[in-house]
């Protein structure tokens, strides 16, 4: 018999995590407490919890993810259970367009906003004004205000609600529901006992990925909460690092996060943590398609007019501002120029290195987060080893810190000795593993929960290993799933500002910190043109992932 | 045969430079610090076997990368790479970057003259005079030391959308802009970020009193990072004056045929200069000095004068037809020491103000 390798590679992926997750953390957990001097202090979290310049953000941020959670639930709900059980015309190409929205990084769609909806230049309020005849006083929206960032979070957050109760709807199986029926139940009944409470984890996953996008997130506040004239938790944080920098403060200011992330994830196991959700056994069939009859087209049309705000419009304000001559006058002939085109790709000097930086960074951090996402995922579903429980804690943990904030985290741990890291693209990897793999093992985790062990104790009983087991059977299975956690790291890599804000230098520099230095001196133009050329270049990647074979592609874009 | 006569012209000058720096202890008042350096072929071939050159500078982007591109043409083989952000964030990372030993910047240029105190204070900048500025340079914007000198000079100016406002309508001073009627139509730039908004508000402050900048903040301003961006803000249309921003962005702007005006304040227009100098550690030191001596020669400042509307100091340098010259417009005092001082107090008082 061979020796069985799996414990050895366990205990790794533990050693690794712990590299990860507790080494950066433990970081801002020591400056929290630090005050000048070295000395231990409280004197950072009184600040804090009494200085109204520290309260009102805390307040914003609070106010700001609420909103976006309950918003995107409300909309992403029916919107995937449309997509993945009735008969709508068009969905593939729905599912395809959700998936450009999310490939959309938050801080392009706030510029993109911007361009349509800012007070007075915004393309929106212009063509209202021509249209109704209203004055130059007269404002349709205003993207420059608290609202205007819920709604642009919102646009750029869905898609993860989205994705996650499609994808349960998708693996519910026809049976079930039949069975419902054939036993009497109404269709009313029938969703109400079996579809929802299946596709329920799913839903909670999401309004929770929601919530703690829209708490840490760092692009579209760091573009729109300045002229705004407010501060959220996260772009207070940044501010904290100009000069003279105040990591204790940024930490501390980090911490509360942290805390109400753990309360919210322990709620959540609390709730759902005792039911049983196996659907995936040996056998099942696909699942049956509800007919919506003469309500098709109107489906469809509430599908495509949700879909304009996170895509069409913001797509359209960015083709028109790459190549007119001002980015808020609608493009006509005399106006049409190819100077910014020529200014991104001739002249500008950063654009070359920011490109492969990113692009090298998205490949490298979705594979390898994928895979440790599949490790632990699988000793925590199955509770394989002991302590399994820390495991799945400690890559949880990460979704509570503001990218910001680990991104300090990481500077600390990686500027001094033994290992010096900044400066080098390897800090950034380490960064980019560690923000997504909450998300991705969170994704995968749901998928395993919902393959039953039954498949892989026969492999076992047939004396494979874990590792083998894990390969052979588990890995097949979750195909799907693990490409579009794939797909779903990479993509994220890319809209990744926040952390890379903080680690990169000029050798190390990624596309989203390019645009954010643009967006910080009002170059307007050449930002629509990187944005357009990032989301063309990103959904090549993601087409060609799905393409590998043996995974009939991924399940963003597949309809059974 | 051509190494070996290059290695000999460097003994030479080697040792052309030793009695030099005895006789010139740097300190001395009004010494003439290091010797000025010609752009040799030395210095050209060894720039080109480094083949690189990192820049940061806090000018605006076109500006630097069209002044990149000239400078590329003149030495082919030296990619030249600009690194550019606000003048304050410029300033942090190089901080960032120093403290943790990385040595990516070869030349800097700030538009907050307090920095260059301060990276002389710490001695990581090297001392190097090209030729232009010991011949071309006022004595007062060049360093005794040769550490750095006045690159590029500009104004921070009230504008406005011509389309929005009536010229006779127009603000002339700053005191104009507290009139109720421009609520909620404004746009500025935050001294957090931008050196020239760091500069211009201690000015601002200090020959008008904070009361200005408090009141100022009732008036809905809208708030962005860099002293670039406000003009192009009054090009979108987005708002109709602006509080403050790079005169140059202006000139840029209205000479394009973009509805934007340019105002001096009655009271004084606060005066900016942005310094270069070449770091102790550059990473490309030949590359390095041969982009200082270009930034400082009339090629390399008449190009940005032209295109980018910005102000020289350089005696030969022509300034632009139809732009008002500079001794025609009253001014505000710069001092750097002064800011050097202040600019902790300077963000706190604003973000106080302002909330941002």
């Amino acid at each position: 018999m061979r020796p069985d390798l799996s414990g050895a590679v366990l205990a790794l992926c533990a050693a690794a995590l712990c590299l990860l997750v507790v080494l950066p953390i433990g970081w801002l957990v020591v400056f929290a407490f630090t005050g000048r001097g070295g000395r231990f202090t409280l004197a950072n979290f009184r600040l804090l919890f009494t200085d109204p310049a520290f309260l009102e953000p805390l307040v914003t941020t609070l106010i700001l993810a609420v909103s976006v959670s309950l918003i995107c639930c409300l909309v992403a709900a029916p919107m995937g259970w449309i997509v993945a059980r009735t008969d709508m015309p068009l969905r593939r190409t729905v599912r395809f367009l959700v998936l450009a929205s999310f490939v959309t990084p938050p801080f392009l769609g706030a510029i993109a906003w911007e361009l349509l909806a800012a007070p007075n230049s915004g393309l929106l309020n212009q063509l209202y004004r021509v249209a109704t005849g209203a004055g130059p006083e007269v404002v349709l929206f205003n993207v420059y205000t608290l609202p205007g960032l819920v709604f642009v979070i919102c646009c750029y957050t869905f898609p993860y609600v989205f994705v996650l109760v499609a994808n349960a709807l998708d693996r519910i199986p026809g049976e079930l529901e039949d069975a419902s029926a054939i036993l009497g139940g109404s269709a009313w009944r029938t969703a109400r006992r079996v579809t929802i409470p299946l596709a329920l984890p799913a839903l909670a996953a999401g309004a929770l990925v929601a919530f703690l996008q829209a708490m840490t997130l760092f692009g579209a506040p760091g573009i729109l909460a300045l002229p705004a004239g407010f501060h959220t938790i996260t772009t207070k944080i940044w501010s904290l690092f100009q000069y003279p920098p105040k990591p204790e403060l940024a930490a501390a200011a980090s911490l509360p996060l942290l805390v109400v992330t753990v309360v919210l994830l322990r709620a959540q196991s609390a709730v759902l943590g005792r039911r049983g959700y196996t659907v995936i056994g040996g056998r099942s069939g696909p699942p049956r398609p509800v007919r919506l009859g003469p309500l098709r087209w109107p489906a469809l049309s509430l599908c495509l007019a949700m879909l304009s705000l996170p895509v069409f419009l913001p797509y359209a304000a960015l083709v028109n501002a790459a190549f007119s001559r001002i980015p808020s006058q609608p493009l006509t002939f005399e106006r049409f120029t190819l100077d910014h085109v020529r200014f991104v790709f001739l002249e500008l000097s950063a654009t070359r290195l920011a490109l492969k930086n990113t692009f090298l960074l998205g490949l490298l951090s979705a594979t390898l987060g994928a895979l440790l996402a599949l490790v632990i995922s699988y000793l925590t579903a199955r509770a394989a080893i002991r302590g399994h429980r820390v495991l799945g804690f400690l890559a949880t943990a990460p979704i509570a810190i503001p990218g910001i904030a680990l991104g300090v985290g990481l500077f600390l741990a990686y500027t001094r000795g033994p290992i010096v890291l900044y400066g080098t693209l390897w800090i950034l990897l380490l960064a980019y593993v560690t923000i997504e793999l909450p998300a991705a093992y969170q994704q995968l985790q749901a998928s395993l929960r919902a393959v039953s062990p039954e498949l892989e104790e026969a492999s076992r009983v047939l004396g494979a290993s874990r590792l083998r087991t894990l390969r052979d059977v588990t890995a097949p299975l979750l195909g799907p799933s693990l490409i579009a956690t794939w797909c779903f790291v990479f993509v994220a890599v890319v809209r990744e500002l926040s952390a890379a804000a903080i680690l990169f230098t000029s050798e190390t520099k990624v596309l989203s910190v390019l645009i954010f230095d643009l967006n910080e001196s009002g170059d307007l133009a050449a930002i629509a043109v990187l944005g357009l050329t990032m989301l063309i270049l990103t959904s090549a990647v993601i087409a060609a992932a799905n393409r590998v074979p043996g995974f009939r592609g991924g399940p963003l874009v597949r309809n059974t | 045969m051509q190494p070996r006569k290059v290695g000999r012209r460097q003994v030479l000058a080697a040792l052309a430079a030793v009695p030099l720096a005895l006789l010139l202890p740097g300190r001395t008042a009004g010494a003439a610090g290091p010797a000025p350096s010609k752009v040799t072929p030395e210095l050209t071939l060894a720039a080109k076997k480094e083949g690189k050159v990192i820049w940061y500078t806090a000018v605006d982007l076109p500006v630097a990368e069209r002044i990149g591109k000239a400078f590329e043409a003149k030495y082919p083989g030296i990619d030249l790479r600009v690194e550019r952000s606000g003048g304050e964030r410029i300033f942090q990372r190089i901080g960032q970057e120093y403290a943790s030993n990385i040595h990516a910047v070869d030349v800097v240029n700030s538009s907050d003259a307090a920095h260059f105190i301060v990276w002389k204070r710490d001695g990581i900048l090297a001392p190097y005079v090209p030729e232009d500025v010991a011949l071309h340079y006022p004595a007062e914007h060049k360093d005794p030391d040769g550490l750095f000198a006045s690159w590029r000079v500009w104004l921070s100016v009230i504008g406005y959308n011509t389309k929005l406002v009536k010229p006779e309508e127009a603000p002339r001073s700053f005191a104009d802009l507290l009139d109720p009627k421009w609520s909620g139509k404004i746009v500025k730039g935050h001294p957090g970020y931008s050196g020239t908004i760091m500069t211009a508000t201690f000015q601002i402050s200090r020959d008008l009193g904070w009361e200005y900048f408090e009141k100022l903040a009732r008036q809905k301003v809208m708030q962005v990072q860099s002293s670039a961006d406000p003009p192009k803000k009054l090009a979108l249309g987005e708002r109709a004056v602006m509080a403050d921003g790079n005169e140059y962005n202006l000139f840029q702007l209205k000479e394009k045929g973009e509805p934007v005006e340019i105002v001096y304040p009655t009271e004084g227009t606060p005066l900016i200069v942005g310094p270069s100098g070449v770091l102790k550690d550059a990473p490309h030191p030949n590359a390095a000095r041969l982009l200082q001596s270009f930034l400082f020669s009339v090629e390399g400042q008449q190009l940005m004068v032209d295109f980018g509307g910005l102000r020289s100091f350089h005696a030969l340098v022509k300034e632009k037809a139809g732009r008002k010259p500079l001794r025609e417009i009253k001014l505000m005092k710069d001092d750097p020491a002064a800011v050097e001082k202040q600019a902790d107090e300077i963000k706190a008082r604003y973000s106080k103000y302002f909330k941002v």
